[in-house]
């Protein structure tokens, strides 16, 4: 070792930096290459999975949807973009997609207000604090089929709930109401699970903020206007990001209450994959719905890494 | 503060704060009318639940003919065995890798990352139809392990484990580094019991998700005895064509619902507390 200092030493010094230089990045580099190859070991196993079951039917549907796979072909037929152009002449593909617009649109903001009023109240009463707790989010632990059962009964003609409030009301039965029934429940499925984001988040609000305003007199709605709703934004974000993803998701409650009826009026995007899929095995058609649900999701996750950025950019 | 407190509270009665106060309590009641509903008619003598406000000594007859005329003891003992499964195999998996992602560089780190994060909006059950045309391939169509495999890479699981190894001190892993302390072991005695927070709150996620899942077993599963619990309710539930069953519907959906309610009731913070961390901000 000493004999080696001496040799290295011996040369002019500009080759001896640049020696010295190549083997720390020798050095560094086989640093990093052995991370690596520990790095990819550790995530090889989930990565696998996530490649067998996430990323590869991904791949699949998208490859797929060129193609024609149905009963009445032996071998998929290529027919290039023929499976987009169809959709868009399909009125059951039409509503489930409008649909789950109007779903979103109606669920998103209700649940938010609602969930921030039950998380206020659920941070300041003081008379059965747990019990409401338990009330306003009970729901959101129940199985959605569960949950679909319940409401079914709720919304049954002349012996539910609503049936004996006015006997000729049917309310799933009829195109013009059932979506609304459906929103209904669905709100009541998931207020309290944005409660729970709200809940966290006002927990993150300085009290010094609210003993100051109230010093100043402030009223409550001026306090939430000014205070409370502001700090509580990126808390709304993420919210609504999840619920609209959750809105795309959702589905399970149409196998028990609707099937997606009366005449598809509360179909939905998802429900309508699983009835061409395995109703009537219109594989094709179903890749190219799963193309489009994956299109709308990565939408959705675009926005929010956009809307990000412009929190971060803001401060 | 306390002069404001002390001016403001208990002289004035503040009469908005008292609707808003009370409309939220409505509210709570509200909320629970469902639940209390599907108890009553659970418990009571099935000619008199199509009546709405009748009421009568409860029964147990409801639960005992649902267990007879379907297996749901079957049904709880295979959502137990996906649930319990998916979680074991989750917690290895998400252990590795959120700690290759928190502590080491290395090449294709963010790309790999992104990836995993993409399964947070994508989950495996809405690629329904190419999961189950490669299930068939692989021939496991109609067993548990092809319900629960697709659940087995968890981009949510990764992402809190990463988060939560991200605040653990370095010098932990130094000190256990210099006393010669190889990695599995490391992970194991060091970084396994400092992150049990973590394995609560992501496993009681994962465990409702699991439990709670339907349409994916619904397409998965065809012998009765390998369905899971939300499938053996919703084809419980659908045998009935009019209401005239509904205390039959609703002791199995009481039935299927119970542990839930009763695990919810004593870990209730726990529970909120764990939905709570799942948000990513």
């Amino acid at each position: 070792m000493k004999n080696d200092i001496v040799h290295i030493s011996d040369r002019p010094p500009a080759i001896k930096r640049y020696q010295s230089w190549i083997e720390e990045m020798d050095s560094n580099k086989k640093k990093k290459l052995k991370t690596s190859l520990l790095a990819w070991g550790l995530i090889l196993p989930g990565f696998i999975f996530l490649t067998l079951f996430t990323l590869y039917p991904i791949a699949k549907s998208l490859y797929l949807s060129f193609f024609r796979i149905d009963l009445s072909v032996s071998t998929p037929e290529f027919i290039g973009l023929k499976n987009y152009t169809d959709l868009l002449k399909d009125d059951v593909f039409k509503q489930a997609f409008m649909n789950n617009i109007l779903i979103a649109l109606f669920t998103i903001p209700t649940s938010i207000a609602l969930a921030v009023a039950m998380a206020i109240f659920a941070n300041k009463v003081r008379v059965g604090k747990s019990l409401i707790r338990v009330a306003y989010f009970y729901p959101t632990i129940l199985p959605m089929v569960a949950v679909a059962n319940i409401w079914l009964f709720i919304y049954t003609p002349i012996y539910g709930i609503i049936g004996y409030l006015d006997p000729s009301l049917r309310i799933l039965g009829n195109p013009d109401t059932a979506l609304w029934a459906i929103i209904i429940m669905l709100i009541w499925k998931q207020a309290g699970y944005v409660m729970v984001f709200y809940l966290s988040g006002l927990q993150g609000i300085s009290r010094e903020l609210y003993e100051a305003a109230e010093l100043d007199g402030a009223k409550p709605i001026t306090i939430f206007h000014k205070i409370t709703w502001p700090l509580l934004k990126p808390t709304t974000i993420y919210v609504a990001i999840i619920s609209l993803t959750n809105a795309y998701k959702v589905v399970d409650h149409l196998y028990i209450m609707t099937k997606g009826g009366p005449g598809n009026a509360t179909n939905m995007l998802l429900f309508y994959i699983y009835q061409v899929g395995f109703d009537f095995w219109d594989t094709g058609k179903a890749d190219t719905m799963t193309v489009v649900l994956i299109a709308m999701l990565l939408l959705i996750t675009a926005i929010w890494f956009f809307s990000q950025d412009k929190r971060t950019f803001y401060g | 503060m306390i002069k404001s407190q002390d001016m403001n509270h208990p002289y004035k009665l503040d009469i908005s704060k008292t609707i808003v106060y009370g409309l939220m309590y409505v509210l709570a009641i509200i909320y629970l009318i469902p639940l209390i509903w599907m108890l009553r008619t659970a418990f009571i003598h099935p000619d008199m639940a199509i009546d709405l406000f009748s009421l009568s000594w409860p029964t147990l007859a409801n639960l005992k003919r649902v267990l007879l005329a379907a297996p749901f003891g079957q049904y709880y003992l295979n959502t137990i065995i996906m649930v319990v499964a998916t979680l074991l195999v989750q917690f290895v998996l998400i252990t590795m890798a959120g700690y290759a992602f928190a502590r080491l560089d290395f090449w294709g780190k963010n790309l790999l990352f992104m990836l995993f994060l993409m399964q947070l909006m994508i989950t495996p059950d809405v690629l329904i139809m190419p999961n189950y045309s490669f299930m068939g391939q692989i021939g496991l169509i109609d067993t548990k392990l092809g319900v629960i495999l697709p659940f087995f890479a968890s981009g949510m699981g990764t992402f809190l484990m990463r988060q939560t190894i991200k605040t653990i001190p370095y010098e932990l892993e130094e000190a256990a580094k210099m006393d010669g302390c190889r990695l599995p072991r490391m992970l194991l005695q060091i970084y396994v019991p400092l992150l049990k927070p973590v394995y609560i709150a992501f496993g009681l996620i994962s465990a409702s998700y699991q439990w709670n899942n339907f349409l994916w077993p619904l397409v998965m599963i065809n012998s009765v005895n390998k369905r899971p619990l939300t499938v053996g309710l919703a084809i419980f539930a659908m045998s009935f064509e009019t209401g005239a069953q509904w205390s039959d519907v609703c002791a199995a959906t009481l039935i299927v619902i119970a542990p839930l309610l009763v695990l919810f009731l004593f870990f209730q913070r726990q529970f909120i507390e764990s939905f709570a961390q799942s948000g990513i901000k």
